[in-house]
């Protein structure tokens, strides 16, 4: 965009902007931006590639994951009518691969969208409205904060007993303090910009103005960095399936099945590594596209 | 639409804007419980008034609380101490005005043109805020938009739809203005409106400002560092230190006959075009001292070069002296300064 000076008189004719290009949204050049962007791009098709599957895993015509088999049991990648082999019951490693997914991405997601709300809401309000609430807020999340992550789903997950719900909840809970700390801060930094007193100069209502002035600016940062936390999640859960704290055998999980094939690591090392894969290159497409997403994101044009 | 317009009601005579006794501190370290807390006296007991469709000019150094009492005047901060009265009815009071209505009769517009606009926003729509949020009609608002953007001169058609990273610098205050003016207000503040515009836009925007104003009967509150820009757009002058009026009066007073050595010392610091017009008094040197422990009585003492003991001892008040106020010992008769006006003998 040429800046140009106007010259400006009372009466002289308006002043027109010399190019006459169709003015360009905030998202159409993020999304500019992200095309040239071929890291970002490969982690989200591989992402799209792996939610899809395991969104379609019934109708992929894959073998039944649950079928075990005391015969073809550990058998090595590439054997027929098995590509990916089998586990240490003789089930399909494709297919549960696949299968697996669904949960892992289930619990990599839920957690996440569940503390985006919550701790998206506490953030933002303690951001906005500062002082007092600011303080009771966001200390209370220092309680949380005092304990790593990890140790803290451990102990919640421990404590309600195991269970894909127990596991939400407790993952939930470890993600709030995070989300709103990256809410607080980027909200407290935006409420400090001279729009927004501008807007409370307008004489406009408190929501108002958070719909209109504040979200549209704190959304994109937060959902970055909940991005980015999807893959944690998905790691956590992985974790606390391998402890046994979260999903229940037979049910297909990454985490779980890289516990079980534990036992088959000497005999078939490649096969018990492969759930790890899976969770390695989901976390780090998350990881990488969060990165890609932000410095989109960045205008300062 | 016809409840927007604000209607005058105590006529000409009657002052716009009555502020008396503000005061602002600023809480600053100290411990959790308030322990050893010191405070910056931004502004200290500051009174003024605004009269109807006049331009007050407000000047003075960076930190002298300029722009606070910008925001004081708006209630963007909420003050110490101090009442306000907007033509006749006291603010945020139980007989008088809330906040709120005080904000549609008085606006402002901010220095930074770029943070003081939503960059998610197309101008269109910051300039369509305001008057939604007070019930306007998404059409009449669009309406308005384009009013207002003819206003300020620039083409409804290109610019509504625009984003505030594709306009220049002069442009986007432009916008601010329309802006401000988006509510129908009485009176408008501008804080350092054009100190960061280049000379030339600068100039652009002033006039237009001038025009603005007798084409919309509008009231003026001009905070600027910049003194020639405040001489050619005021009526009034409040020149400010440290939280304070030192000087006050008519802007031939100010300029031609400054009495506070504040005034004088500010006056001589600007840069003159007129060889012959070398700069004889020494300008102040220094920066202004920590508004956290201001000096004792005249808060300019330390860098005044006709400070006495009686500076430090007694405040001194604002006083007329024919033409203007002055807070400075040597204006008071009386007062003890051996400069003052006849008679040092009388100490108060």
């Amino acid at each position: 965009m040429a800046i140009q000076t106007p010259s400006f008189e009372l009466g002289s004719p308006l002043v027109q902007p010399t190019a006459a290009s169709a003015s360009r949204g905030y998202w159409q050049s993020v999304a500019r931006r992200l095309r040239r962007d071929p890291v970002t791009l490969i982690c989200a098709g591989t992402l799209i590639l792996i939610v899809a599957a395991s969104l379609a895993a019934p109708w992929l015509g894959l073998a039944d994951p649950y079928k075990t088999s005391m015969i073809r049991r550990l058998l090595p990648l590439g054997s027929p009518n098995y590509l990916l082999g089998t586990d240490e019951l003789g089930r399909d490693m494709l297919a549960r691969l696949i299968y697996g997914g669904r949960l892992s991405l289930f619990m990599g997601v839920t957690p996440v969208v569940c503390a985006l709300l919550i701790g998206g809401l506490l953030g933002i309000t303690a951001g906005f409205l500062g002082g007092r609430v600011n303080m009771l807020i966001m200390r209370v999340m220092d309680v949380f904060y005092a304990f790593p992550s990890v140790l803290l789903a451990i102990s919640l997950s421990g404590a309600m007993g195991a269970g894909t719900e127990n596991t939400l909840l407790s993952l939930t809970l470890v993600f709030i303090p995070p989300v709103c700390r990256v809410s607080e801060s980027v909200t407290t930094q935006v409420r400090g910009f001279d729009f927004v007193d501008a807007a409370r100069a307008s004489g406009a209502g408190t929501l108002t103005i958070v719909r209109v002035h504040v979200l549209g600016n704190v959304l994109g940062p937060i959902l970055v960095y909940a991005t980015s936390l999807i893959s944690v999640a998905i790691i956590l859960a992985a974790g606390l399936s391998f402890l046994g704290l979260g999903v229940k055998p037979p049910e297909p999980e990454w985490g779980l099945m890289l516990n079980t094939l534990r036992q088959a690591i000497y005999v078939n090392p490649v096969l018990a590594a492969l759930p790890g894969v899976m969770i390695f290159i989901t976390s780090i497409c998350f990881n990488l596209m969060s990165d890609g997403l932000r410095a989109a994101m960045d205008v300062k044009a | 639409m016809d409840t927007m317009i604000p209607v005058d009601r105590g006529g000409p005579a009657q002052p716009l804007l009555l502020a008396t006794g503000l005061r602002k501190h600023f809480p600053v370290g100290g411990g959790i419980l308030g322990r050893g807390r010191k405070v910056v006296r931004a502004v200290d007991d500051l009174t003024l008034s605004v009269a109807k469709g006049e331009t007050l000019g407000v000047v003075g150094e960076s930190g002298c609380g300029k722009s606070t009492v910008a925001r004081l005047l708006i209630r963007l901060i909420k003050p110490d101490r101090g009442t306000m009265v907007l033509d006749g009815d006291p603010v945020d009071e139980p007989h008088g005005i809330t906040v709120n209505e005080l904000r549609r009769q008085v606006q402002m517009v901010f220095q930074d043109s770029y943070a003081s606009l939503n960059p998610r926003l197309t101008i269109g729509e910051t300039l369509a805020f305001a008057p939604k949020a007070h019930g306007l009609p998404a059409a009449e608002a669009r309406e308005r938009v384009r009013d207002l953007l003819s206003k300020v001169g620039l083409d409804p058609n290109n610019y509504a739809e625009r984003y505030p990273h594709e306009l220049s610098g002069g442009q986007r205050q432009r916008v601010n203005i329309a802006r401000a003016l988006a509510l129908r207000p009485r009176l408008v503040i501008l804080d350092e409106a054009v100190s960061a515009l280049d000379k030339s836009v600068e100039a652009q925007v002033l006039n237009m400002l001038v025009d603005l104003k007798s084409e919309l009967g509008l009231t003026y509150v001009f905070i600027s560092h910049d003194l020639n820009v405040v001489q050619y757009l005021s009526d009034r002058v409040l020149v400010m230190y440290l939280g304070k009026i030192v000087e006050l009066g008519p802007v031939e007073a100010i300029y031609g006959n400054p009495q506070h050595p504040y005034t004088r010392a500010l006056l001589s610091a600007r840069p003159s075009m007129d060889p012959r017009k070398r700069t004889k008094e020494a300008p102040i040197q220094g920066d202004p001292p920590n508004p956290i422990d201001p000096p004792s009585g005249c808060r300019f003492r330390t860098r005044c070069p006709f400070a006495e003991d009686v500076c430090a001892r007694a405040e001194p008040a604002l006083s007329d002296t024919g033409h203007q106020s002055v807070a400075c010992h040597m204006s008071i008769a009386g007062s003890g300064h051996s400069k003052a006006v006849r008679g040092g003998a009388a100490a108060a």
